[in-house]
């Protein structure tokens, strides 16, 4: 185990390297600079001096080679780089986004677990019933929501229309700002978990070793507990691994939206700015985490269902 | 039996949809972008503008009309090459095998640990907005399924008696990638294909919604949103239309895509993206 995990680590590195490089070649080619895109908010261009002297102070003024070599070996020593507009380390503005960030993905994500999973359990329990029908027209629903129009109805109605929870921002961090904005990021995993699990479910109810199990006598209860559920949950899990990618690209929509200080917002607001670094920062962040969750639920699985067998 | 409601609801839906957007401009009442009149500034939903009307006096109604055409264009043709990029490194890279395999495993899988709606927000931050920006920024980034499922399909269709049968008669590569392994595994890459539809109507109303998409005064509904976010408190009904359009919109493609699986694609599980 500990040696596939180390080997699924090390395998991490090429691809962050490869979105490293992809992402830079993407930001070389644009035409224009960090500072001469500085005059672009109809002020009028920057004088052409000012302009070199930010090139040469940034650096931008190299060959494009150079600057990716200077780039990696920056990259290889933890270094992302400093920010070009509030001069600060990539590092550190990350570091101060990324916890709201995980916050709201965490949070939205145990929304869309605590109520999708025993939706799809309750509706693959009794197939073709009101239940089922009702909960499959919510889960296909769910799936065709707009976050950001969901999240604007939230905003109106429990904040404010009846006032219950605050409309926006961070707060002091506590749940109050949370709860909205989690429920808009949560529902489209919710819609998906809530339809996995309801196939995975009805998969397993119809597989040998559940009739094998109640031919032997065994209680319903107990085929629950000790076929389906184990057998469900590996199911469960894979999707919720490769629901965590798209929660964390949706949650730029619903961070900007609800003005949640988080990854998504600063990625958003450092593209229109153009400020490259944190633009870089940011996805590489984002796809470390989205390859560290996937990592963590592929474990996961193999410790609840001992048939995987990583070697 | 109940399986054929998708199928037929998501139709229908979507039919009106396309309606909505190719004759917008007689279903309209008003010129969409130029017909500002600040005398009629959020307006509620009434006889004269049935949808009410935006801070700037423009019929929401007709807005809603010509958004059908932007969100339907990026939807069909960036998902058009999503699924021509994904078709044709999926079926290459299972046909051929090797090097050209492992480069494209490769590229899959650095594209799938970018989330695509990320990818999409850092290509549109390099071009400048506007619905060709959008159409690459989309259609560039949301193939890895299809490209996996491809590549999948070809391996075990490679061994088929009839694929070495038209080899031996002499076809050439593209010929028997062509008429022999692509008829057979389109099924399921339409199924996928209209329901990254819905993703990329999604996808486009978001990005429009955080301002790199279509910029105002064209009327994307998820740049509405955006400008109806100011008037929640005084104008709600500008927040709900458009909202409104993409949420049916959507919802077609996804029944569509749901009713074709269970014709198209019959053994397939519930889908895991």
């Amino acid at each position: 185990m500990l040696s596939y995990i180390i080997r699924r680590l090390l395998q991490t590195i090429p691809i962050l390297l490869a979105v490293a490089l992809l992402i830079f070649v993407m930001f070389s080619v644009i035409p224009g600079t960090f500072a001469s895109s500085m005059g672009d908010d109809g002020r009028g261009l920057l004088d052409a001096e000012v302009i070199e002297r930010m090139n040469r102070e940034f650096g931008l003024d190299d060959p494009v080679h150079i600057r990716f070599a200077k780039y990696v070996w920056q990259l290889v020593q933890f270094d992302l780089g400093h920010s070009f507009r509030s001069r600060q380390p990539v590092s550190q503005v990350i570091y101060e986004r990324m916890w709201p960030s995980l916050q709201l993905s965490f949070a939205a994500m145990l929304f869309a677990i605590v109520v999708g999973v025993p939706l799809g359990f309750v509706a693959a329990m009794k197939p073709g019933s009101i239940i089922d029908m009702g909960s499959m027209v919510l889960a296909v629903s769910g799936l065709s929501l707009p976050k950001f129009w969901l999240g604007l109805l939230l905003m109106y109605l429990f904040a404010l229309h009846l006032g219950w929870l605050p409309s926006f921002g961070y707060g002091d961090g506590g749940l109050r700002h949370l709860i909205l904005p989690a429920v808009a990021l949560g529902v489209s995993p919710l819609a998906l978990l809530a339809r996995t699990t309801r196939a995975a479910v009805l998969d397993i109810m119809n597989a040998d070793f559940v009739r094998t199990a109640r031919s032997k006598g065994m209680s319903e209860a107990r085929v629950i507990r000790w076929h389906l559920t184990r057998n469900a949950m590996v199911i469960v899990l894979t999707t919720v691994g490769l629901q965590f990618g798209s929660v964390i690209g949706q949650a730029v929509v619903v961070e900007k939206l609800f003005a949640w200080p988080g990854l998504g917002s600063l990625l958003v607001d450092s593209v229109s700015l153009r400020d490259i670094p944190v633009v870089q920062g940011c996805i590489l962040a984002i796809v470390l985490f989205f390859l560290v969750v996937n990592l963590l639920v592929d474990v996961l699985c193999a410790i609840i269902d001992p048939r995987i067998k990583y070697t | 039996m109940g399986l054929r409601v998708n199928l037929w609801l998501g139709g229908v839906l979507f039919v009106a949809v396309v309606i909505a957007g190719v004759f917008a401009p007689w279903l309209a009442h008003t010129d969409p972008v130029l017909d500002a009149n600040l005398m009629n500034a959020e307006l509620p939903p009434g006889e004269e503008f049935w949808f009410g009307t935006d801070a700037q006096g423009r019929d929401i109604y007709s807005r809603v009309l010509y958004g059908a055409r932007i969100s339907l264009t990026v939807g069909i043709v960036s998902q058009l090459i999503n699924t021509v990029i994904g078709v044709a490194l999926g079926v290459s890279a299972g046909y051929w095998g090797g090097w050209w395999d492992d480069f494209v495993n490769g590229l899959t899988n650095m594209m799938l640990a970018i989330p695509s709606l990320i990818f999409a927000l850092a290509i549109m931050a390099i071009l400048s907005p506007g619905i060709t920006s959008l159409l690459i920024a989309l259609g560039l980034t949301n193939w890895s399924y299809t490209c996996r499922l491809s590549r999948a399909s070809t391996l075990s269709l490679k061994s088929q008696g009839y694929v070495q049968a038209a080899k031996i008669l002499g076809y050439g590569d593209a010929r028997i990638m062509f008429t022999q392994i692509l008829p057979n595994i389109l099924g399921p890459i339409i199924v996928i294909g209209t329901l990254g539809m819905g993703g990329a109507v999604l996808a486009e109303a978001a990005l429009s919604f955080l301002g790199l998409g279509i910029r105002p005064p064209y009327p994307s509904w998820g740049s509405m949103l955006s400008d109806a976010r100011d008037q929640i408190t005084t104008a709600p009904w500008i927040s709900i239309f458009p909202g409104l359009a993409i949420f049916i919109t959507v919802l077609a493609l996804n029944l569509l895509g749901d009713g074709l699986r269970d014709i198209l694609d019959p053994q397939s599980k519930a889908r895991t993206a």
